[in-house]
């Protein structure tokens, strides 16, 4: 756990035994962290181990309970997130924080527009701004369009835009990477790279080990709030990464059970949606996780949401248990044994300011309400009873469900479908941001459940995911499903083939 | 996604997209829809009674919408920011009254004006202070600020009541006087209007009641001071409120302590049918201003065209259900367009 020599420069921003806590939770203990010019540091921990709030606190956002944040050496208090950008300090952090109704130029550079006479903002040079920041990003994005609406990569950019679009000395950056394509991660790379060698110091969070590895010099390692390490990656290997962070040996991460297929569940035939998906034929069968790979648009989400019944098809039926089910129609899909956990949690999956038990409780008004009204002893039991199988970490069940941690959050999206009790569950990249840990804890669930009879279809972008956990993988490739491949053929070419289209016909 | 492929050369400009266009329509669109709906209903009155559009007549019309307008502005910068102020209603007839027994008492004109302003900004700074400091709904500090300002002015008040005949008449001739159809009163609103405008798309900090109402915790990332810009928000709507209450004064003489009672509903519903989403974020005080003119010239149309006036609070409410309604679909659509968009940019 060394330090590099004191002889180098001096750290532009570091915290000094800092701790944070939130009523009952202690998110930092006595943390300490230096960066230094042009240095890419990792900043690595488990879901809830406090990454967030170190960002937060050297961001101004939070202030610290104890202990100190330094810029150039000197102890500084920063009066709010101004202060630290006024500072030099830029930051993505993990949660989008677009204004949807303002277009993408303005965005980019709320609180510090380009000004003309009598403080007015010039607008021309805002777009000029804006179009020169997408160029060195190498993306086409209109600077006028709207926020509201983009997908969640193209949110990314803006927000790595946005940081970009002042002389940052320190980048920091919350989990950027998490809903990039590879090209844009390479991209994103690039930049940091630049950045370093002008002498900024970038702060550096992902859950993609790999990534840590490729970009970084030096790792921080937080567990449960408190500091473990500070160390060169030269020389670590990734298991040593991941049992500093989960202070154990990981179980395996893709505890896939052996089972032997039951019955058809879900039957998908000859599925469309015009312009969207062409033509989609598969079988989920008891037993079966069946994973389902493509490149990011390929129409993956948009099948489940249709088979769902959230969105409507043209042509072609879904069957559950032999039985037809009516299109467009989610509650008779749920009525047959169907659930659905989509991929934008924050979206989709959770309403964010209420409590963990009823947003677990959501699904299941039908068998907690009675007389017509809410059976709330009914609901707290049966969400307490998931959240403790999912071990969701949580300080009381009636906290907002967005004071929990990313990997924890995605658990109560779990909890709340697997509390319907589903024949078919499917998954939408069920670990996309999360830890891990959580991650294996995520996996073994979804073995467990295959192994109880459930079947599951897995939507994900994690190649070696679904390599470890499906029996079968289905391909799709704009729109049309290209390949099946059984568990024992399934290798990151063959998948990689069928989703790019060069699979042989 | 909207990435190039690397051997695709950057381009220099990128091209204006459809989506960026068909919002841009969306949003004038709004704002044309009704001005249309307004010059609509204008022929129509004018066609089906000559008499409606004398030089009097428009001078009517710009008359009873001025103090609308005025208050909706106002307004619109609350809404803006995902808040309300109820108690616009009680301020405009509390400052109303003030300036009145100002005048009545010999005082200057100017000077009541100034006075009417100053008490709206005091009311101003203390809903906004609730509001910003409070962790209450602004829905609940204004309608607790509307009954006590309202309380204040009736204990003050009482049986009480001021004439025409209290005031200078400079004061009275200038509030019913104009440049030919065009009343003074009408041109100090759109002086107002025209300049809230132009702060609003030009100030930074006018982008930034934008962003507030639009996300305000990433408001508080962006170090956007909001409480301040909320309580800005307030006081503005408090000083032009004030204005109106001194307007007010002018063109009709007639205050007492109900004066302006159940105003803030019809502010509220003028800013909603121009087009300011209740919910932050969108709309412009133009938009609103057209909302005003509209909702008050149902109360001359209606009389002009031989319907009894019974039916106004009926079509206003319709009005109102309709604009959300549009409101509602047009933000359906223009959310689906731009999800194509980016599966198609995919
Ligand atoms: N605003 C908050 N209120 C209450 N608890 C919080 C808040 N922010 C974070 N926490 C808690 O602090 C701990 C650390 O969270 P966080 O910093 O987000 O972790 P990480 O980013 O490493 O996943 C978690 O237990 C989380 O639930
Ligand atoms: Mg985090």
């Amino acid at each position: 756990m060394t330090h590099p020599s004191t002889t180098g420069p001096a750290p532009v921003l570091a915290l000094r035994d800092v701790s944070k806590s939130f009523g009952a939770v202690r998110a930092l203990r006595d943390v300490s962290l230096e960066l230094f010019p042009g240095e890419v540091h990792a900043l690595a921990g488990e879901n809830g181990a406090g990454k967030s709030t170190l960002i937060k606190t050297l961001a101004g956002v939070h202030r610290p309970d104890s202990g100190q944040v330094l810029l150039d050496g000197a102890p500084v208090a920063f009066h709010g997130p101004g202060d630290a950008r006024d500072a030099g300090i830029a930051v993505i952090y993990q949660e989008p924080t677009l204004f949807p109704d303002l277009s993408i130029a303005e965005n980019i550079f709320m609180g510090r527009r380009p000004r003309r006479s009598l403080g007015r903002i010039d607008h021309k040079a805002t777009h000029a701004a804006t179009l020169a920041l997408m160029r060195r990003l190498d993306v086409q994005l209109d600077p006028d369009r709207p926020a509201r609406g983009l997908s969640i990569a193209d949110q990314q950019i803006v927000e790595i835009a946005k940081a970009l679009s002042f002389d940052a000395r320190v980048l920091i950056m919350d989990e950027p990477t998490a809903a990039l394509t590879g090209s844009e991660v390479a991209r994103l790379f690039n930049v940091v790279r630049t950045l370093r060698e002008q002498g900024a110091a970038v702060l550096f969070i992902s859950h993609r080990l790999e990534e840590i590895f490729q970009i970084c010099e030096r790792v921080t390692t937080l567990r449960d709030g408190a500091w473990i390490a500070s160390e060169p990656l030269a020389g670590m290997t990734e298991d040593d990464l991941v049992r500093r962070m989960v202070g154990r040996d990981l179980d395996e991460l893709y505890p896939k059970q052996d089972v032997v297929p039951g019955e058809v569940a879900l039957s998908v035939r000859r599925l469309t949606r015009e312009g969207v998906f062409t033509d989609v034929s598969f079988e989920v069968r008891r037993g079966e996780i069946v994973g389902l790979a493509g490149l990011v648009g390929a129409g993956r989400t948009e099948v489940a949401r249709a088979v769902f019944g959230v969105d409507r098809w043209d042509a072609g039926e879904v069957s559950v248990g032999g039985k037809a089910l009516v299109n467009g129609a989610p509650s008779t899909a749920m009525a047959a044994g169907l659930a659905l956990v989509p991929e934008d949690r924050r979206a989709q999956g959770l309403v964010m300011d209420m409590s963990i038990e009823r947003n677990i409780g959501l699904t299941g008004l039908r068998t907690t309400v009675k007389a017509g009204l809410m059976d709330r002893g009914a609901e707290r039991s049966r969400s307490l009873d998931w959240a403790v199988k999912l071990q969701v970490k949580y300080a009381r069940i009636a906290d907002a469900v967005s004071t929990l941690s990313g990997g924890n959050q995605q658990k109560v999206v779990l909890a709340k479908w697997l509390a319907t009790r589903p024949d078919v569950l499917i998954v939408d990249e069920p670990t996309r941001g999360i830890d891990v840990g959580t991650k294996a804890e995520v996996h073994r669930l979804l073995s467990e459940l295959a192994a109880d009879g459930v079947a599951v279809l897995m939507i994900s972008s994690d190649l070696p995911e679904v390599l470890g956990m499906a029996d079968r993988v289905l391909v799709m490739h704009e729109g049309r499903l290209t390949a099946e491949i059984p568990r024992s053929e399934a290798t990151e070419e063959t998948v990689m083939a069928a989703a790019t289209g060069r699979a042989a016909a | 996604m909207t990435v190039t492929t690397p051997e695709q050369a950057p381009v220099a400009e990128v091209p204006k997209e459809g989506a960026t266009r068909l919002v841009d329509r969306v949003f004038k669109m709004r704002e044309l829809a009704i001005l249309i709906v307004f010059l609509v209903m204008i022929a129509v009155t004018q066609a089906g009674n000559s008499e409606f559009l004398t030089e009097q007549g428009i001078k009517d019309l710009l008359l009873n919408a001025t103090i609308l307008v005025l208050v909706a502005v106002g307004q619109s910068l609350v809404v803006i920011t995902r808040n309300v102020d109820l108690s616009v209603g009680s301020t405009l007839g509390i400052t109303a009254f003030a300036a009145g027994t100002y005048l009545q008492g010999g005082g200057d004109p100017v000077v009541a004006v100034v006075l009417a302003v100053l008490l709206g900004v005091g009311f101003g700074l203390l809903n906004g202070l609730l509001v910003s400091l409070g962790q209450v709904p602004a829905l609940v500090v204004t309608l607790g600020t509307l009954y006590i300002i309202r309380g204040i002015d009736s204990i003050w008040v009482g049986s009480r009541q001021i004439t025409a005949a209290d005031l200078p008449d400079g004061f009275v001739d200038f509030g019913s006087g104009g440049v030919s159809a065009v009343p003074y009163l009408a041109l100090i609103a759109l002086a107002v209007l025209v300049a809230t405008a132009y702060y609003l798309k030009h100030y930074g900090s006018g982008r930034e009641l934008y962003a507030l109402g639009s996300n305000p915790e990433a408001a508080r990332l962006a170090g956007i001071p909001v409480r301040k810009r909320i309580l800005a928000a307030y006081t503005f709507c408090g000083a032009v409120t004030g204005l109106a209450g001194a307007m007010y004064l002018a063109r009709f003489g007639n205050v007492d302590s109900g004066t302006g009672s159940g105003y803030e509903l019809t502010v509220v519903s003028a800013v909603v049918v121009g087009g300011v989403v209740f919910t932050g974020g969108s709309g412009s005080v133009y938009g609103a201003a057209l909302g005003a003119m509209l909702l008050t010239s149902i109360n001359s149309v209606l009389p002009a065209l031989g319907v009894s006036s019974v039916w106004v609070l009926a079509i206003n409410g319709i009005l109102l259900i309709l604009a959300i309604a549009v409101d509602r679909i047009v933000a359906l659509r223009v959310a689906s367009a731009l999800k194509k968009r980016n599966a198609r940019h995919a």
